[in-house]
């Protein structure tokens, strides 16, 4: 464990940096980003916090399960948002323009950059983001759990 | 003798680099055509996907529009790739601490 000085910073930076990364993730059909980027920058957050406190003072906090069950969640929605558009072909953006959720008309050229746009791409953004950060998170878990043991 | 001979192939690796890099020369010289190194003859694909992208996907992020919608299956390979590494790093930790045992 490190000192308390670290300790306060990495739980007040922990919040911002979870913040950021769903920032991220959320306007990835806006901002350069995506659901790659803004998990990568979740999971760093959690690498930042389990650095902090360690690993056995997480355990109930930041669960491994967890994070697996992220992880599987993640991708079998991914799955499911590119099946959902069988109709036409598979990954078939049904949403988009179309009125409904995230269906918000838009025209070629420049706009303010409207959060309901894009079709499936917004829901697809956060099923990789939340798999991506399950994935990393659950690497770093794994890496430190097991390198006491080999030591 | 291993360190030199590595450091030797290393520049001239490097040389070739920065040769075609300063003096780009003529790619397209034994076809007849003049291609210049960073002005792609043939821009179709990346003229359709700037005009067409906002249209057609609604996103203004053009590169989110071809990652998750034109090449979404190539997305979905590498979501699997990354379920596998995971899956491949929990069994190889996995097996290391049986042998400890």
């Amino acid at each position: 464990m490190m000192s308390k000085i670290v300790r306060t910073q990495a739980s007040f930076l922990y919040t911002l940096i979870l913040i950021f990364g769903f920032y991220i993730v959320a306007h990835g059909h806006l901002t350069p980003g995506g659901g790659f980027q803004g998990g990568a920058v979740i999971a760093t957050g959690i690498a930042l916090i389990v650095v902090a406190y360690k690993f056995e003072n997480i355990k109930g906090w930041v669960k491994k399960s967890m994070l697996t069950t992220a992880e599987s969640i993640g991708l079998l929605a991914f799955i499911i948002t590119g099946i959902s558009g069988i109709g036409v072909s598979f990954f078939y953006n049904w949403l988009a323009n179309s009125g409904l959720l995230f269906g918000r008309v838009v025209h070629y050229g420049i706009n303010p950059g409207y959060i309901n746009t894009a079709g499936t791409l917004p829901i697809m953004n956060l099923a990789v983001g939340i798999e991506v950060l399950g994935g990393l998170g659950v690497i770093i878990m794994y890496f430190l759990h097991y390198a006491k043991e080999v030591k | 003798m291993r360190n030199a001979l590595l450091a030797i192939s290393l520049l001239i690796v490097f040389a070739s680099l920065l040769y075609v890099a300063i003096n780009p020369g003529d790619f397209g010289a034994a076809t007849g055509e003049h291609l210049v190194f960073g002005e792609p003859k043939y821009s179709d694909m990346d003229d359709y996907f700037i005009h067409n992208g906002q249209n057609q996907t609604g996103a203004n992020n053009i590169v989110t529009s071809i990652v998750f919608d034109y090449r979404g299956f190539d997305t979905l390979g590498e979501a699997s790739v990354l379920f596998t590494a995971v899956l491949g790093t929990g069994v190889a930790l996995r097996l290391l601490r049986r042998d400890r045992k």
